[in-house]
């Protein structure tokens, strides 16, 4: 589904993907952690065509994105990103904010597109938000309405940049709950995330960046049970305190 | 300027219908050089927003244009046009100067209201799968227009006002057909009051209508 090789990418000078080769089957979910700086979100950006990459190549559902000939909006719509900020649209209604990409992207009629939006919305629990506008949200149910968002573009993949860090902690729950419910319908998943407990949980393998490389990959019991990584024994010592 | 030809020195109800007709040509040359000047500002603002370059670059003569007086651009410009082959009556002269001038402030709004928008908020709208028109259709330009609006509104009051400068051209507005009527009359006062009177009735309708707007927009 998602086959990246030899993938460098740096910003001006500094170097920040060296080297990455992954796979990401179908219907897999893939967890990626690190400490700050270590380009994860990068290697997201980068899936999506959001930036530019010096060399290598990402192949995503048999389309390589950074292909000169390859159109990245139809791209993208094959793809759903959530990131740390959830960017609502504010001058929209929640279930506006969903509509309006399968609307002017997908060029939907606007009652299919309003119907799919519906769909999304109650799908991630917030069916009784349709009319407010996303400043009547919480943090929690803003991020909710970003899935619903990408969702409603039908994407083959998703990509989760730190979804829930930038949430207090009592409402990061709900979020991984929607995350979860995703994983369990087989989407196909790379989850950037802090919360570790939850990488364990829910991933089928879990990848530890460092300095722009994948320091280790592995299944969620033995990379979390057995790091062979100095450095990944290092960042679980630091996490759990 | 038929009316004028009556020799009477008194203020008469025929100096009132110059005066508002001077008014119209006020809301005519403001009109023109608000709506013209904001669109090329608008674009200006997204030229600013592109890369660091053209930023410097274009950021420096924007500045240039907004720290010399208008007064001086104008009489400048009509005075060298001529000599690059322009021949231009005053009208136009004087509404190039002020498109000009309105794309310099407009300009800085705009990029203003494309950083208040900023970068995650694009985008997010990019990874749904917009492309760079509709990201500025559907999100930058309503997105950023809520929150540099009432900058907008003041640069259009300013250019409003600012176009008095203009009758130093020759162009008989409201403020020089105030001059010709004072001249005449004597009655300084009693003109520039209703001068003053026109102004606010041509500024008034906008704040209203910016302000509710406004109040709209925040609900
Ligand atoms: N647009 C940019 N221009 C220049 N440098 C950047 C840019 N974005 C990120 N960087 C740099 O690239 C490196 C990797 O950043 P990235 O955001 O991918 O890290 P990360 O692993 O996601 O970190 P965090 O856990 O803090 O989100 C950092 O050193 C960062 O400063
Ligand atoms: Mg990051």
């Amino acid at each position: 589904m998602i086959k990246i090789s030899n993938l460098y990418k740096s910003y001006d000078d500094l170097e920040v993907l060296k080297g990455i080769n992954l796979n990401v089957s179908k219907g897999e979910v893939l967890s990626v952690i690190g400490s700050s700086g270590s380009g994860k979100s990068t290697l997201l950006y980068c899936i999506n065509g959001l930036e530019p990459i010096q060399q290598g190549q990402i192949i995503v559902d048999d389309i390589d994105v950074h292909a000169s000939d390859t159109n990245l909006n139809s791209v993208r719509q094959n793809m759903g990103m959530v990131f740390q900020q959830w960017n609502s649209f504010p001058h929209l209604t929640v279930l506006e904010n969903v509509a309006l990409a399968p609307r002017i992207v997908s060029k939907l009629p606007k009652a299919q597109a309003l119907e799919i939006a519906e769909k999304q919305l109650r799908h991630v629990g917030l069916g009784d938000k349709l009319s407010k506008y996303p400043s009547a949200l919480s943090g929690g149910q803003q991020q909710r309405l970003a899935i619903a968002r990408a969702l409603a573009m039908e994407p083959k993949c998703m990509l989760f940049d730190e979804a829930t860090s930038a949430l207090d902690p009592e409402l990061v729950g709900e979020v991984l709950d929607t995350i979860r419910l995703l994983a369990e319908e087989g989407m196909t998943m790379i989850c950037v995330t802090h919360e570790m407990g939850f990488a364990r949980e829910v991933s089928d393998r879990v990848a530890f960046f460092h300095e722009g490389v994948i320091e280790e990959i592995n299944q969620p019991e033995e990379l979390f049970g057995a790091p062979k990584s100095v450095y990944l024994q290092k960042f679980l010592s630091k996490v759990k305190k | 300027m038929e009316s004028s030809s009556t020799y009477f020195s008194g203020f008469s109800l025929n100096d009132l219908w110059y005066l508002g007709e001077a008014a119209l040509r006020t809301l005519w040359i403001s009109v023109l050089a608000i709506s013209i000047g904001s669109v090329i500002g608008i674009f200006l603002g997204l030229a600013l927003s592109v890369s660091r370059v053209v930023a410097f670059t274009l950021g420096t003569i924007l500045d240039i244009f907004r720290s010399v007086p208008l007064i001086i651009q104008l009489v400048l410009f009509f005075n060298f046009a001529p000599i690059i082959g322009l021949r231009l009556n005053p009208f136009e002269a004087g509404l190039i100067v002020l498109i000009v001038y309105t794309s310099c402030y407009v300009a800085n709004v705009a990029r203003g209201g494309i950083e208040a928008v900023g970068q995650p908020m694009r985008r997010a709208a990019r990874s749904l799968g917009m492309n760079y028109w509709q990201d500025l259709r559907y999100v930058v330009w309503p997105i950023g227009l809520r929150a540099v609006f009432p900058a907008w509104v003041g640069v259009a009051l300013g250019v409003l006002k600012d176009s008095a400068l203009v009758s130093i051209l020759g162009y008989v507005e409201l403020l020089k057909a105030s001059q010709i009527l004072m001249t005449r009359t004597q009655e300084a006062i009693l003109i520039l009051s209703i001068a003053g009177a026109f102004y606010f009735a041509l500024s008034y309708p906008i704040s209203y209508y910016a302000t509710r707007l406004e109040q709209r927009w925040s609900q």
